[in-house]
């Protein structure tokens, strides 16, 4: 079977040569909190040393991070890079050019284009696309069901062979418990994780919402929190039963938490995730009828909002995923119940957490910032982490920096976000993926008379309104 | 003085009680006109109103066309069959072309929730929300307070029970809103599966039983959709009725009924409850023009700062 680092695509790339220099250093799982110099050679990191310790490479630039910090890049194992098919909402590049900008160095897509990834040699397509095309690493998970109609197990393991990471009918459950079980029991011949979007369409119905106090007053038809946490039971048991390794997605409610908790105490193989919107806003928010925040799952209430909250902070749930899912604005521009589901993601996932949770002491910075590539390992990639030796995977963020969501226009193809105008706290000014610059903020300008070593200023982009992200 | 009119219609909260009153006093006024010989006043010449009706509509597409042509303005009316609707124009492209004629207002009916409110953001014209799917029908419920104003003299402490299949009710939205904010005490009654979770938050309590139907002034009575039977919301129509229909052997004496019609006799009306002397039917159908004339001209002239940007 391929190695886990062989199942991730990218286009290729100088190796980054570069001093970052007196950069607040955190990452929770080498437990380095504190200014340092970070010397990338060869794509690598090749020192940690204090504080304006470390001289420049002769073939590198020195960046001057001082009051920024470095954190272990962040892995999204949710998005949507609607390739092949529905480019006009975001393909390989402009999706990664969003992780870039958001502080990934690697993502991994869900299978529901058109077509469906369900067939190793569209999968073999999209491999090769990748790696012309891809800023940041991605891996791809492919249908569990053919066409994601739920009746038919895709070919897994020779999908599998051709490089998937795992399984996921995403943006719809596996109905039929029999056909999941299967699944589940091909894992053992195919490995691979079995990812699931949990939801009953016989309670969800035509709901386009949270059900609740909201929806009544709106008379939108609701989406009952049940509806997805008797699945993530019915699932775990399954898991359970089959001593699979299952993965849940994007968590929604308090019900599912406790599901969730339950299974994991019980010793099943299950994991979980939840989105930054999910952990960030409340239905109360769908009032106002933008479209921006239809979602499924649906934003819900403020008790679920703090059951995530706590099981991130908690470990129930794993990991942060953005689920990003770009959507055209025509898609958009319509009543709220005909309007296409889903937010982007990827530039604002950090930002969202920091000013919402962190800054409102919710969270520490530290769970955050670990949660953040958390998804890495679920999914047996490695995990970034700021370490001599290892590959370059970090991103440097200005915690201080305010700025309003969409000011600048997006680098993903689609504006659909349900942050957009709001103001944020927390940017990402540079991010190392793979041990290569995927991106730099445009402000991130030189100032030779800075330093003796010509050390690039990082400014903050408060106050200012730059370009664009790089193209 | 008065509080300035909203811009646009969209949602009874748009409405505090003063303007509620206000759109009400107007009424009055209008459907005294109503009774002359020649119906019209000139307070809208030379102005465009566009009715455009995604859904099946009777009295209100036609009471609003009845009331912007009283008050002498020039109207077009557009449904969506037959139309360029019809052929898959998106609702953006059709308010844009329509806001073409520069029209003063647009009266909106859609299937779907949200939908005024967005054509609010597309175009200059006031918009008058004449149903948005489940979500609101505004001018209804001030048609409704009006009749009841009109025979009862004020609504605070009235006990209004409101009756049926509240779930798929955009009336029930804008009349627990509506009632509430006159004062009156709101509560809602129904098969459980037609009563949406968390419809306390309105401001009204829910029942799923008749028993206590004897406390209220007013019985406002919801249509029920036959379809709601093979969504299976009720097992049968006949349970239904033998379990919710107001006849005139369920109403006690002096009660008052309403419905915003269509009726549909038997069902959750029985004949002689609509025909009875306690049903208000006929005079909300008439209170109808009166008040939809009231609120296209307090949005359009009535407000201070419009009636000088119109005299400018």
């Amino acid at each position: 079977m391929t190695l886990p680092t062989q199942r991730l695509f990218h286009r290729d790339r100088p190796d980054a040569e570069l001093l970052i220099r007196s950069a607040h250093v955190l990452d929770p799982r080498t437990d380095l909190d504190e200014p340092h110099d970070i010397l990338i050679r060869h794509g690598r990191i090749a020192e940690l040393g204090a504080p304006d310790s470390l001289p420049a490479p002769q073939d590198g630039e020195a960046l001057d991070a001082s009051g920024k910090h470095a954190f272990p890049a962040f892995v999204d194992p949710h998005v949507h890079l609607r390739t092949p098919g529905q480019e006009y909402k975001e393909d390989l590049d402009t999706g990664t050019a969003a992780a870039a900008a958001g502080g990934f160095c690697a993502v991994i897509a869900m299978p529901n284009t058109a077509p469906v990834l369900d067939d190793a040699a569209i999968l073999g397509s999209l491999v090769e696309r990748a790696r012309r095309e891809a800023r940041v690493p991605v891996g791809f998970l492919a249908s569990i069901t053919r066409n994601l109609a739920g009746d038919e197990l895709t070919e897994m393991a020779d999908l599998s062979d051709a490089g998937a990471l795992g399984f996921t009918d995403d943006g719809k459950p596996v109905v039929s418990a029999g056909m999941l079980r299967k699944a589940l029991q091909y894992q053992r011949l195919c490995g691979g994780v079995v990812s699931l979007h949990e939801e009953d369409p016989a309670l969800s119905g035509e709901g386009v919402m949270h059900e609740g106090a909201v929806s009544a007053r709106l008379g939108l038809a609701g989406i009952p929190s049940v509806s997805e946490s008797t699945m993530v039971a019915r699932d775990a048991a399954l898991a359970r039963y089959e001593d699979a390794r299952v993965h849940f997605q994007h968590l929604s409610c308090a019900e599912s938490v406790q599901a969730l908790a339950a299974a994991k105490a019980a010793g099943a193989r299950v994991s979980g995730e939840a989105s930054p919107h999910h952990l960030t806003l409340t239905d109360d928010v769908v009032r106002t009828l933008d479209s921006r925040f239809k979602m499924n799952p649906p934003l819900r209430t403020e008790i679920d909002r703090r059951a995530l909250v706590e099981g991130l902070r908690s470990g129930v749930i794993d990991c942060i995923a953005t689920d990003h899912a770009p959507h055209a604005r025509h898609e958009k521009e319509v009543p709220f119940e005909q309007a296409a589901m889903g937010t982007t993601g990827l530039e604002t996932a950090f930002a969202a957490l920091f000013t919402e949770l962190v800054m409102s002491g919710e969270l520490e910075l530290a769970t955050v910032v670990q949660r953040m590539s958390a998804g890495a390992a679920l999914y047996g990639l490695p995990t970034p982490r700021i370490a001599v030796g290892e590959i370059a995977n970090l991103c440097l963020v200005d915690l201080e920096a305010r700025f309003e969501v969409g000011e600048d226009g997006y680098a993903s193809r689609s504006t659909n976000c349900c942050f957009h105008g709001r103001a944020l706290h927390g940017r990402v000014l540079l991010t190392l993926a793979g041990g290569a610059v995927a991106f730099r903020r445009p402000m991130l300008v030189d100032h030779p008379t800075s330093r003796s070593s010509g050390a690039a200023a990082l400014h903050s982009t408060a106050g200012g309104r730059g370009r664009g992200p790089e193209a | 003085m008065s509080r300035q009119m909203p811009r646009h219609l969209i949602s009874i909260d748009d409405l505090d009680r003063e303007g509620i009153e206000r759109i009400l006093d107007r009424a009055e006024s209008f459907a005294e006109v109503s009774g002359r010989e020649i119906k019209k006043v000139p307070a809208l010449r030379g102005r465009t109103i566009v009715n455009l009706f995604y859904e099946a509509s009777t009295r209100t597409s036609s009471s609003f066309d009845l009331a912007a042509k009283r008050l002498s303005a020039d109207v077009v009316s557009i449904r969506s069959v037959g139309s360029s609707v019809d052929k898959g124009e998106s609702l953006k492209d059709t308010i844009h072309t329509l806001s073409a004629y520069d029209p003063a207002a647009i009266v909106i009916r859609s299937p779907h929730v949200g939908a005024a409110q967005l054509v609010a953001g597309w175009t200059s014209a006031a918009v008058i929300n004449a149903g948005d799917g489940k979500h609101e029908h505004p001018t209804q419920a001030l048609l409704d307070v009006f009749t009841l104003r009109r025979r009862l003299g004020r609504l605070d402490g009235t006990r209004i029970w409101i009756v049926g299949d509240v779930l798929h009710s955009r009336v029930a939205r804008s009349n627990i809103l509506a009632f509430t904010r006159m004062g009156a005490q709101v509560t809602v009654c129904g098969p459980p599966t037609l009563i949406p979770r968390g419809i306390e938050a309105l401001g009204c309590e829910a029942t799923p039983t008749i028993e206590r139907l004897h406390e209220a002034e007013v019985v406002y009575v919801l249509r029920m959709q036959h379809e709601r039977m093979h969504e299976s919301f009720v097992p049968s129509l006949r349970e239904y009725a033998a379990r919710y229909q107001i006849s005139t052997g369920r109403l006690s004496p002096g009660q008052l009924l309403m419905h915003p019609g269509p009726v549909n006799r038997g069902v959750e009306l029985s004949a002689d409850a609509i025909d009875s002397p306690q049903a208000l039917i006929g005079e909300q159908v008439k209170a109808g023009v009166a008040v939809r004339m009231a609120v296209l001209y307090e949005l359009l002239v009535g407000s201070p700062m419009l009636a000088a940007v119109a005299a400018g």
